[in-house]
């Protein structure tokens, strides 16, 4: 019974006409256009950072320098583009699935996304001026973090309370993630940013957290936000827009339980692996490369359940391109989870870190994961939020190429770039003196940079198309309403 | 168990979410406030100068951690390219920890001391000056900028307030503090007494002002400097590795 009613509700509950419920679509109409400006925003903000690197003579002054701009690129992206899909599918999802409208009405769905944005502008405006924590994808500083943690207590309520008005008696696995995804922010956000304000009037702050403990907490966060924010969250959105687009049923209802409560509780561990053979403790640090094994089961559980979503619709990969996006993007998500645990093993780590080869690692789950799962979405969301087709499928499927194309670059460059700085700051020479100085593995990252940022322009060239196919859908709907309304406003020719 | 039982009521799905995802971070983090072991104690530590605090602020502003580690690794290539390998008590006083992710450029957990003043001088105003093949921006312009430190007895006290050994003496001598490390003159004596082995003198060059330069390089040169691992048994505080 459980079965039947928690993995085929998508068909059925959608399409049933009978008293269903006038749903908020203005506000994942709202969420929808802002995650297509953060996502053009972000990725040039990345592909600005990536020709600093690059061509390190572009660092004008002092507003503008890479150590300034890297957290404008990764807020932007995470934050603006990845949260603002966050927000405007599982607000779209929780309305859908639970056949009910938004809790709190149109007032409160408004304030939530207009508090969402504010707060993020200022926070890409506080890094160039300097404000800054300096903990990694939780830069903003102790006064803006007050205004996140009641926007995102916000979030959680408006998300809660829909669950709780819910018509249909079992919550869909979607909201699961999308729920688990929503409450563990708001542990990690809040416990990793205490910190004491120099004075109420001050911007400036002082972490609660010193040296060993930092680490660990800012990591155990850092991690948790790859987990839960890029993991937890996109997996929600996988479970209703595959399914949707594909038109088949989830593979498998008994793997979606497994790996919900197996990811949930085991990625929360896996933050020390991030601090591989330094001062924390080796207990901890074994503990976190041995959850990171654990959660190769998990993450290859779901992306099973994803990709085995389309049998019976293989063929859809060839005609549609929005499921190419989908499925592509599970497969990445796949191959990420298999480099991650392996990075997280000692032995590799001891060669990974520090080096260009973390950064190709996210940027394959940022890229290939999350921004495809993400472009794959709103472009199915966009034609039924507008309640037309997209403009234009042929769009669709240049922008999946230019994408591909541009993660491929960009990760093969960090593989080989990464790789040859371990090694080079590994090697010996026949004597027993290192081979390389430090200067050396900087000066043979240039051609990897420059094929790098090469990758970020045509990822970015991708996204803008993906802008333009957005907006001329919106806007076509718009021409259709306002034909309609010179139709019906004719006055009836006289006979 | 039934999980239909979960999954039709929000409550359960909550709690035992909440639950589940708390574990993990309890174990790991709970116990390093509270097993002693952890930041076993060495000679030496002490708190930053109010000077070098300032410039490790600077440091957090200019984002440096993005492309600069402060953690060695207890491997033979890095103790021989940078030194004696970190060890926990080295980041004590770290309010956040800035041991970084990435090393586009070298790790600096011991570049305290390494170069002299003037390096550090012309490195940072020009760093493709010293090395040639650097992709580090110029930081010129904090030689411009007088160092705001009005407000440092502020500074010191939320510092405190979170665990930093503060003495009532050092927030009332901190002004003076900051003036006679960045200068080298006034009571000085006073000031080493106070914080052993602090760097002195006119760090950027330019005695009519104490600026951002003077701060970021006192604190640069201080760091990893604290412990003297040539002492015999100053290792052995490290924890087993």
């Amino acid at each position: 019974m459980a079965i039947a009613a928690a993995t085929t509700p998508l068909s059925d509950v959608h399409d049933r006409t009978t008293s269903v419920p006038e749903y908020n679509e203005s506000v994942i109409r709202a969420f929808t256009v802002a995650t297509v400006l953060w996502a053009v925003f972000g990725l040039s903000a990345g592909v600005w950072v990536a020709l600093l690197l690059a061509f390190p003579q572009l660092n004008v002054g002092e507003f503008f320098t890479f150590g300034r701009l890297r957290p404008v690129h990764t807020s932007g992206v995470i934050l603006g583009f990845g949260g603002n899909a966050l927000l405007a599918t599982s607000l779209y999802v929780v309305q859908r699935t639970c056949q009910a409208r938004l809790w709190g009405g149109r007032n409160l769905a408004s304030l939530l996304f207009w508090s969402y944005q504010i707060v993020m502008v200022a926070a890409v405006i506080s890094y160039p001026l300097g404000l800054t924590q300096s903990q990694e994808y939780a830069e903003p500083e102790w006064f803006l973090d007050i205004l996140i943690t009641l926007v995102w207590l916000l979030y959680l309520a408006i998300f809660v309370g829909t669950l709780v008005n819910r018509r249909e008696p079992h919550i869909y696995v979607a909201n699961w993630f999308f729920l688990a995804f929503i409450i563990t922010v708001a542990v990690l956000h809040i416990v990793n940013n205490m910190a004491m304000p120099i004075s109420w009037t001050s911007t400036k702050s002082y972490s609660f957290y010193s040296g060993v403990q930092s680490a660990m907490i800012q990591w155990w966060y850092g991690h948790n936000m790859v987990g839960f924010w890029l993991t937890a969250g996109f997996i929600g959105m996988m479970y209703y827009f595959v399914p949707k687009q594909a038109e088949r049923p989830i593979y498998s209802y008994r793997l979606s339980i497994v790996h919900f409560w197996a990811l949930v509780f085991l990625y929360i561990w896996v933050g020390p692996h991030h601090l591989h053979f330094t001062a924390l403790p080796d207990w901890t640090q074994t503990l976190g490369a041995a959850f990171s094994i654990m959660l190769w089961i998990p993450s290859w559980g779901g992306m099973i359940n994803g990709i085995m979503t389309l049998s019976g619709a293989w063929h859809k990969l060839r005609t549609d391109p929005i499921i190419r996006f989908l499925v592509v993007a599970v497969a990445f998500y796949g191959m990420s989870t298999f480099e991650g645990p392996l990075m997280a093993l000692k032995p590799v780590n001891a060669l990974s870190h520090y080096t260009d080869w973390t950064v190709g690692h996210v940027h394959s789950g940022a890229l290939g994961w999350c921004a495809l799962m993400a472009f794959g979405s709103l472009y199915h969301l966009a034609g039924k939020l507008w309640n037309r087709p997209l403009w234009s499928m042929k769009l669709v499927e240049v922008h999946f190429w230019l994408a591909a194309i541009g993660i491929v670059l960009y990760i093969t460059a960090m593989w080989v770039s990464g790789i040859t700085q371990g090694l080079m700051w590994k090697a010996y020479d026949d004597y027993g003196f290192l081979m390389y100085s430090f200067t050396d593995s900087v000066a043979m990252l240039h051609p990897y940079y420059v094929v790098r940022a090469l990758g970020g322009i045509f990822f970015l060239a991708g996204a803008i198309l993906f802008a333009i196919n957005i907006f001329m859908t919106i806007y076509g709907a718009h021409e259709q309403k306002s034909a309609d309304k010179r139709l019906s406003a004719r006055p009836a020719p006289a006979e | 168990m039934n999980h239909a039982l979960i999954e039709k009521s929000v409550a359960l799905l909550f709690m035992l979410t909440f639950i589940v995802i708390s574990i993990g971070g309890l174990v790991q983090i709970v116990p390093l406030f509270k097993i002693a072991t952890t930041v076993p104690p060495v000679e030496g530590m002490r708190p930053y100068t109010p000077l070098e605090q300032l410039g490790r602020n600077i440091y957090t502003r200019e984002g440096c951690y993005t492309c600069h580690s402060q953690m060695i690794r207890p491997f033979r290539d890095e103790v021989e390219r940078y030194g004696h390998y970190s060890i926990p008590a080295e980041s004590m006083y770290d309010h956040p920890f800035l041991w970084g992710s990435k090393r586009t450029g070298p790790d600096l957990a011991r570049v305290g001391g390494k170069y002299s003043n003037a390096w550090q001088l012309a490195h940072l105003v020009n760093p493709q000056s010293v090395v040639p093949v650097s992709i580090m921006p110029s930081y010129a312009f904090l030689k411009d900028k007088p160092l705001q430190y009005d407000d440092i007895d502020l500074h010191l006290n939320a510092l405190r307030s979170v665990g930093v050994p503060y003495s009532d003496e050092m927030l009332e001598k901190a002004r003076a503090d900051i003036e006679a490390q960045a200068t080298g003159q006034g009571d000085t004596d006073d000031l080493l007494k106070r914080y052993p082995k602090a760097r002195l003198g006119d760090f950027d060059a330019n005695p009519s002002e104490i600026t951002e330069m003077d701060a970021l390089i006192a604190y640069l040169q201080i760091l990893g400097a604290l412990v003297d691992f040539s002492e015999p048994g100053a290792a052995n505080a490290t924890p087993a590795k």
